[in-house]
């Protein structure tokens, strides 16, 4: 049982991850997480401003128990399943943190965004809404995240999902490397 | 019952990004820093036997539960709207270092801050919704 406490290995993890996806297949539906925060702006009545958002929701609630079954998952993986230690994450990326400020005798996310202290700066409150804003505005604007076109569509062979991808990396690579020690 | 899958499959997959440390804004950050294998493995594996469970699918046209024809649709073509919101996600995800599942699996984790980032993500996504046709797609 000592495997279940250690953080998965890379293999076991994407293994799992694609038959994640294949078991929603065979419940007729489809691996995308971030359908649902269109079906969340349209629940709460996102469609009598835009027409975007006015479709039969209801009928991607499926979708949003597979979301409070991930805030569950979350929650036994963190709390019992688990010290919440920071990843064994490589002695260059260790160096690297430092001179972005960010410590690494850390927690599994970096304490100096993400406790409730951090909070009161207000410049981690603008990363934290920033950061949001772009995921789902660009999630939207490409279609899916990494979960509807890295694996997904990926796995269908999908040109726009490779498209879309090659765009993840462009943005993820600039924000790191060139807005980072802008930034921090 | 059904209901219940989706609970258990959903918990299933929060379970499995935590533990694979997917979640986690460290292996975000050193992913797009090239300095470890672990999440270009994860990605990969996950990949490879995505392909290979859609090829099945396909070759011996597996039917659903309930018995119906899988059928994945396929995305409209297109090249700018793919790239430029490509970008744009990617920007936010190594920003904070949580794309969508994730998001969901940290705000369960305890994580509160993360609840800002879901309702900024929500509120992009309604942006989107606003600025639609006036973006090129």
């Amino acid at each position: 049982m000592d495997f279940l406490f250690q953080p998965w290995h890379w293999f076991v993890s994407g293994f799992l991850i694609a038959c994640t996806m294949l078991f929603l297949l065979l419940m007729g539906k489809k691996f995308g997480m971030s359908s649902n925060l269109r079906t969340f702006c349209a629940a709460c009545g996102a469609g009598k401003v835009n027409s975007f958002f006015k479709f039969d929701w209801k009928s991607d609630v499926w979708n949003l128990l597979v979301v409070i079954g991930a805030m569950l998952g979350g929650f036994i993986a963190s709390h019992y399943l688990s010290a919440t230690d920071m990843p064994a994450i490589s002695d260059a990326t260790k160096a690297s943190l430092s001179s972005i400020n960010i410590s690494t005798e850390n927690q599994y996310l970096p304490v100096e965004l993400f406790s409730i202290s951090a909070l009161s700066d207000i410049k981690t409150i603008i990363i934290l809404v920033v950061g949001g804003i772009l995921v789902g505005f660009g999630a939207r604007y490409a279609g899916g995240c990494t979960s509807g076109h890295a694996i997904s569509g990926l796995s269908n062979l999908q040109l726009p999902s490779l498209i879309a991808v090659i765009g993840f990396f462009i943005g993820g690579l600039v924000m790191v490397h060139l807005l980072f020690p802008l930034i921090f | 019952m059904k209901k219940l899958l989706f609970i258990f499959i959903g918990l299933c997959f929060g379970i499995i990004m935590y533990k694979s440390e997917a979640a986690s804004w460290f292996r975000i950050y050193e992913m797009f820093r090239f300095e470890a294998f672990h999440m270009y493995g994860i990605i990969g594996t996950a990949l490879a036997f995505g392909i290979l469970f859609v090829q099945i699918i396909k070759r011996y046209n597996v039917k659903s539960f309930d018995g119906n024809p899988i059928v994945i649709a396929p995305k409209e073509k297109s090249f700018s709207r793919y790239l430029l919101g490509g970008i744009i996600f990617g920007l936010g995800w190594a920003l904070v270092g949580a794309c969508p599942g994730p998001i969901f699996v940290l705000i369960g984790a305890g994580y509160l801050p993360i609840i800002i980032v879901f309702l900024s993500a929500a509120l992009g996504t309604f942006l989107y919704g606003v600025l639609k046709g006036k973006l090129p797609h």
